[in-house]
Parts: structure tokens; C-alpha cells; sequence
């Protein structure tokens, strides 16, 4: 079974702008973002199967919701997000703590290398793609590589909106790719197509690639996906993907959707 | 002329990510250069791959643009140590791993900065100053006890020649010496040179002058009425030359012979193996070649030329003089030093007939300073290139060809 960890949006508010998003004067309804939130919740466990770890919300950390930032686990080995915002990275304890609480071998990487975790680094088997260039350090990567003994291509992030690869880039089960390719320059697009056949990269028509269609979360041939996306829904129906949209707009409003929302665990 | 430049690594997948080639497609968009040093390719999928790349710019304002581009992409530049210097043991001897310069554009880091280092000059040393702020070249017959000397290889970066924007036979840079390679394009693009240096030197720029280290041969095989011509019309601003050039020059005003052949019959003068003799006689006891010029006795020739230009003149002795004509260095090192103080400011050394002076004075030039090499012995430009002067152009020619053809092409109508 697939697990996740997520953080209920108790606290989940506009605080800052560190993205393009964020507008304090654009508040959170905060009743409206527990409903989506919860559902979410609902379509992973009950129509999905996934298993939920809930870490505890703390007070002012309002992007501790994003857990897909937490770090990076694999196997039963945790390695701690190090933020490049001061506003998140008073995160970093509160995701080390739990992973230490769950008995995770915790891993950090040099104090001046920003990594943001599982929101910058996502992959297939054998081969990783890392962004960099808005918050990772592409100079983590190698380190990274040392660590999980793992091929990572870097792909520069060429805009602002798009500022984690999860919010552009989404690989599915199969070895299929779900992408925004304008968020990458010509040696991305160069490097991603040298890796991923033409017939399995799905390319997110841009104005759902605005409303987060990347952010996307696939266990096995299910696909959790932000609503408003009927184009991106049915370039995965027609791979033979079954869709569930959720609507997760309160949560755009700080630049995340259903994959920012989660850290897979396994 | 000399680049900015600093050293990055690149590490990780960077090869099929396409970012070792973004990195340097970026630098060569942003208008620089660059090396690559060292790639290490990684055997196997995961393993990661290296590279280490020498970024160069005309300006160190856009190598830090440059190196402010790439750093994103994981282009670091690398820590690089201050260069050590060790006191010199002893009055001409350097201290035991003194660093040997080349007479390319050097660098030097002290303190944190990459300091130019002043009179370029192959096969010496550098010297420090005592504030460790600024550094100059040093031969090692100069040196004093307690110099600060430059040793090892650490914190001293060489700058290659960047390729000039001129498009003439000086933008090659290379000393491609062959008997058959056509005379006039050569002649015609240094003459072009020679234009553009009078007109900056006129104007008074200090980089301007024109050298001319010449031989005996250039009285011997009749180009000295051209050579003077050169020099009356302001093409020459350095001769160096050796006690022969000066006693020929004007032993032919005086008698009209070249070491005892008249000039004009061709033809062995009676006596005439003294003339040189009672000429540097009669220079000995008027006390100078200037004295002898303003009074008269030298009237026409090379000297008189120089004399009346005031053309700065160093001429060095050898142990075959005769005399030697009052002027003359005898001392060696002294004659060297009197050489190198007047290099500053050359734009082009015309090396002519003279193997001796040929090779001296290419030791003392910057690979900056444009230089050409005349000899009808290929022998002497391949020397001088063996010998590291690697700028200079060879002209396989006599010197009275090369001079007259020269002069014709400036205006000359004898």
C-alpha cells in the first residue's frame, strides 16, 4: 500500500509572498481549505487505498501543509528538506522531528545547499529528474546521487510560477510523463526527450498547466489531480489513467495543489 | 590585450542533462571563451561527471557577468591559493623553486587578487614588492639579497593571446618560416602597421614605437639608403644594433665602402680592409657619433639618421669588435639591461639580419609585441621561434630586399 504523509491546514494561511501566487490580500478561506483538504484526504484512503500518516500542524508555519517539501524518503531513509526561504525554513526541525519519531535514519546535506525535497526531485526507476534554478541547488544533486546511488538529471526552471518541478513535471507509473514543457528551456525539453519517448510524454496544454495539472498524484494506474483540468484528465483517460479530480484551489493560492499537499513514504 | 580569467567546476549528470553544454553555450554567448581542462565522464549511470573549465573574458567586468550566469547552473569557482614568494638567498641567485616566467601575459595572487605582473619578459623571475601589492619580472643576475621572489607554481595564471582583431599577417600569430612563402602580402600588412604606429606615436601614444634590431648586412647588401629613409621619415623610433652596423654605416659616408667593398663598383678598394678601422678611429676621437654627426663629419647613412631623428639608439659589443665605436656596451648585462629598459612601449620589433640580435632581442619581447624576423638564412627565424619567441612572423629574404620593398611601399622613391 502506498503511504503518504500530509499536515491538516489548521493553521494554512497566505503569511508571506515567496511566489508568484502568494497574495497576502488574497486570503484563505480557511473553512473552505479544511473541505478540500479533507476530501483529498478521503479520495486517497477510500477511493485510491492509500495509507495516511497525519504529522501535527503547528502555529505560524502556515506552508507546513506542503509536506511534499518535508524531504526526500527512500526506504527507511529520510533526507531533510533545507529550505531557501527563512519563512520555511523554520519547517526543517518540525519535519526531522517526525521523521526521527518514526524511526527514519535521518540524512541532511551541507548547510549552503537549498534542496527542497520530494517538490524538486521526482523520477522513474533508475532515472531522477531534479529542478533547480527557483529553489534546489543544482550543486545538491550530485551529493544526492553519492547518497541513493541514483542518475539525476538537473532540468533548470525557467519560470517563476512554476517554481518546484512537481508543479510542472509528474511522472506516472509506466514510465509516462505528465509536463508543462515551456517551464523548461531547450536543453530541458532536450534532456527530458532523451529519456522519455515522444509517445509517453503527455504534454499539459499551458492553460492547465496554470491551474496545477501537473501536481498531480499517481499510484499505480490512479491519478489524483487538481479539477478544472478536463483536457490534461483526458490525455490520462485516453493512456488508460483513471482521474480523480479534487478541487484543491484554496491551495493554488499559495502555489500548491494534491502533490505539494503529500510526501510519499514508500 | 590581457584576458580576464578564473577557473569553474562543473560536477554531477551534467552531460546528457545538456548542462555542461548550456554552461559553456552561455559563456560563449555572453562574449567570453572558454578551456575545457578536465573531463571525467561517469563509467556508469550513476556515477557523476566532472568537468574543469578555464573562462575567459576581455574584460573582467563581463567575467564576472559571465561567471554571475553560470554559477546557477553549478559552475563554482574554484578556491584558488595566493601565490608564495621566498626571500632571495643572495645577490644574483633566485631562491632554490623560483617560478620561470614565459613572455605571456602573467598573473600573480596576492593577498586575494590577481595582480598583473609589469615588464614581461621570458625566462626571468618575479619580484614582489615589500607592500606585496605589485609585482615586476626580475632577471636573475639583478636580484638582490632578500628580493621577494615568486616560487612554485601556485596563485600564477598565464593568459594564452587572445587572437587579434586585426585580419593581417600579425592576427596568425605564428612563425611559419619557408623560403617560398610570398614576400609582398607580409611586407604590405607591416608596412600598413607601420603607418598606424607613426600616426599614434605623432599623437602621442606611448605604445607606439618601432624597433628595428639590425646587422651589418643591412650595409653590406645596399639596404642602408632605404633603412635611413625609413628613419628620416619618422618609421623607426629603436635601433639596437651591434658595434658592426654603426663603423659599416659610416665607414660607407666616409669612404664608400662596406667592410673595404665599394658599394658602388662592387669591387675590393685598395686599403680598403682598414676603412672601418680609420673609421671607428676618427668616431673614437671625436668621442661620440653624435659629436660626429653635429659637426659635420657624418653627413648621410643610418647614424646620421638616427642622430638627427633622435632615434634612440643601444648598441651592444661583442668579442670580435673592433674599437668599439664610443656608445658601445661592452658589458654584456649591461648592454641587456640597456636593451629591456627600452622594450615598454614597442608595437613592432623588425628583427634584420642579425642572428645575434635577432635572438637577444626576441628575448626580451612580450608575446605581445607583433615581430618580425628577416634573414636570408632560414636558420635564424626558426631559432628564434625554437627559442620561444613563437610571434614572430619569418621572412625568408634578404635585407636590403626586405628594407627597399618596405621602404617603396611607404612612399620611398629612390
Amino acid at each position: 500500500m502506498s503511504r503518504f504523509l500530509v499536515c491538516p491546514p489548521d493553521y494554512f494561511q497566505i503569511d508571506y509572498e515567496i511566489n508568484p501566487w502568494m497574495r497576502r490580500a488574497n486570503g484563505v478561506d480557511s473553512a473552505r481549505a479544511v473541505g478540500q483538504w479533507q476530501t483529498l484526504m478521503k479520495v486517497l484512503e477510500e477511493e485510491v487505498g492509500a495509507g495516511i500518516e497525519r504529522m501535527q500542524p503547528v502555529q505560524g508555519l502556515p506552508d507546513l501543509v506542503f509536506t511534499a517539501n518535508a524531504g526526500l524518503v527512500v526506504g527507511r531513509r529520510a533526507l531533510v528538506s533545507r529550505f531557501r526561504y527563512p519563512e520555511r525554513q523554520r519547517e526543517e526541525a518540525h519535519f526531522e522531528r517526525w521523521f526521527r519519531e518514526q524511526g527514519y535514519e535521518v540524512l541532511t546535506l551541507d548547510q549552503s545547499l537549498y534542496f527542497e525535497g520530494a517538490g524538486d526531485l521526482l523520477g522513474f526507476a533508475d532515472t531522477w529528474f531534479g529542478g533547480y534554478h527557483q529553489r534546489s541547488d543544482i550543486r545538491a544533486f550530485p551529493r544526492l546521487s553519492e547518497i541513493f546511488q541514483r542518475e539525476i538529471i538537473p532540468l533548470e526552471l525557467i519560470d517563476s510560477r512554476f517554481y518546484h518541478l512537481d508543479t510542472c513535471f509528474c511522472p506516472l507509473s509506466g514510465g509516462d510523463l505528465l509536463y508543462l514543457p515551456s517551464a523548461f528551456d531547450s536543453y530541458g525539453q532536450a534532456a527530458i526527450a532523451q529519456r522519455i519517448p515522444e509517445d509517453r510524454r503527455l504534454a499539459v496544454p499551458e492553460e492547465e498547466g496554470v491551474r496545477f495539472a501537473c501536481n498531480a498524484v499517481c499510484i499505480g494506474k490512479q491519478v489524483v489531480i487538481p479539477a478544472d483540468c478536463p483536457l490534461t484528465t483526458k490525455l490520462l483517460e485516453d493512456r488508460g489513467y483513471h482521474t480523480h479530480p479534487v478541487q484543491l484551489d484554496e491551495f493554488m493560492k499559495s502555489g500548491g495543489a494534491a502533490k505539494c499537499l503529500t510526501l510519499a513514504l514508500n | 590585450m590581457t584576458a580576464s580569467q578564473e577557473t569553474v567546476f562543473l560536477q554531477g549528470h551534467i552531460i546528457d542533462s545538456l548542462i555542461l553544454a548550456k554552461v559553456l553555450d552561455t559563456i560563449l554567448m555572453m562574449g567570453g571563451t572558454f578551456d575545457l581542462q578536465d573531463v571525467a565522464i561517469g563509467t556508469t549511470r550513476e556515477a557523476t561527471s566532472q568537468a574543469r573549465i578555464v573562462v575567459r573574458a576581455p574584460s573582467g567586468r563581463l567575467l564576472a557577468e559571465i561567471l554571475q550566469a553560470i554559477q546557477p547552473h553549478g559552475a563554482a569557482v574554484e578556491r584558488e591559493a595566493d601565490c608564495r614568494f621566498e626571500p632571495a638567498p643572495a645577490a644574483g641567485v633566485f631562491p632554490e623553486q623560483f617560478y620561470a616566467t614565459t613572455h605571456l601575459p602573467t598573473q600573480i595572487r596576492l593577498d586575494g587578487e590577481w595582480v598583473e605582473v609589469a615588464g614581461m619578459e621570458m625566462d626571468l623571475g618575479i619580484c614582489v614588492d615589500s607592500a606585496k601589492a605589485r609585482a615586476r619580472t626580475i632577471p636573475m643576475g639583478t636580484v638582490t639579497t632578500g628580493d621577494l621572489i615568486v616560487i612554485g607554481r601556485e596563485g600564477i595564471r598565464v593568459t594564452p593571446l587572445a587572437r587579434p582583431t586585426e585580419r593581417d599577417v600579425f592576427g596568425f600569430m605564428e612563425s611559419v618560416v619557408s623560403s617560398e612563402r610570398p614576400h609582398h602580402p607580409v611586407i604590405a600588412d607591416i608596412a600598413r602597421r607601420m603607418q598606424k604606429l607613426r600616426e599614434w606615436h605623432r599623437q602621442g601614444r606611448a605604445d607606439g614605437k618601432v624597433l628595428l634590431a639590425g646587422g651589418p648586412a643591412i650595409v653590406h647588401a645596399g639596404g642602408r639608403e632605404a633603412l635611413t629613409w625609413l628613419i628620416e621619415t619618422g618609421y623607426i623610433q629603436l635601433l639596437f644594433c651591434g658595434n658592426a652596423l654603426a663603423a659599416h654605416d659610416m665607414e660607407a659616408g666616409l669612404y664608400g665602402t662596406s667592410l673595404g667593398y665599394g658599394l658602388t663598383a662592387g669591387r675590393s678598394v685598395p686599403h680598403g680592409h682598414e676603412h672601418h678601422l680609420r673609421t671607428i678611429n676618427r668616431i673614437r676621437a671625436i668621442g661620440s657619433i653624435q659629436e660626429a654627426v653635429r659637426s659635420g663629419v657624418i653627413t648621410d647613412g643610418i647614424m646620421a639618421a638616427c642622430v638627427r631623428r633622435e632615434v634612440k639608439m643601444v648598441m651592444a659589443g661583442t668579442i670580435r669588435d673592433d674599437g668599439p665605436l664610443p656608445g658601445v656596451l661592452t658589458d654584456s648585462m649591461m648592454a641587456q639591461q640597456a636593451m629591456r629598459a627600452e622594450i615598454p612601449g614597442v608595437g613592432l620589433a623588425l628583427l634584420v639580419a642579425s642572428t645575434l640580435h635577432a635572438i637577444a632581442t626576441g628575448n626580451l619581447l612580450p608575446a605581445t609585441v607583433p615581430t618580425v624576423c628577416v634573414d636570408v638564412n632560414p636558420a635564424v627565424p626558426t631559432k628564434l621561434a625554437d627559442r620561444g619567441s613563437f610571434q614572430a612572423v619569418g621572412l625568408v629574404m634578404d635585407a636590403a630586399s626586405f628594407l627597399k620593398e618596405l621602404a617603396r611601399e611607404l612612399g620611398w622613391r629612390p
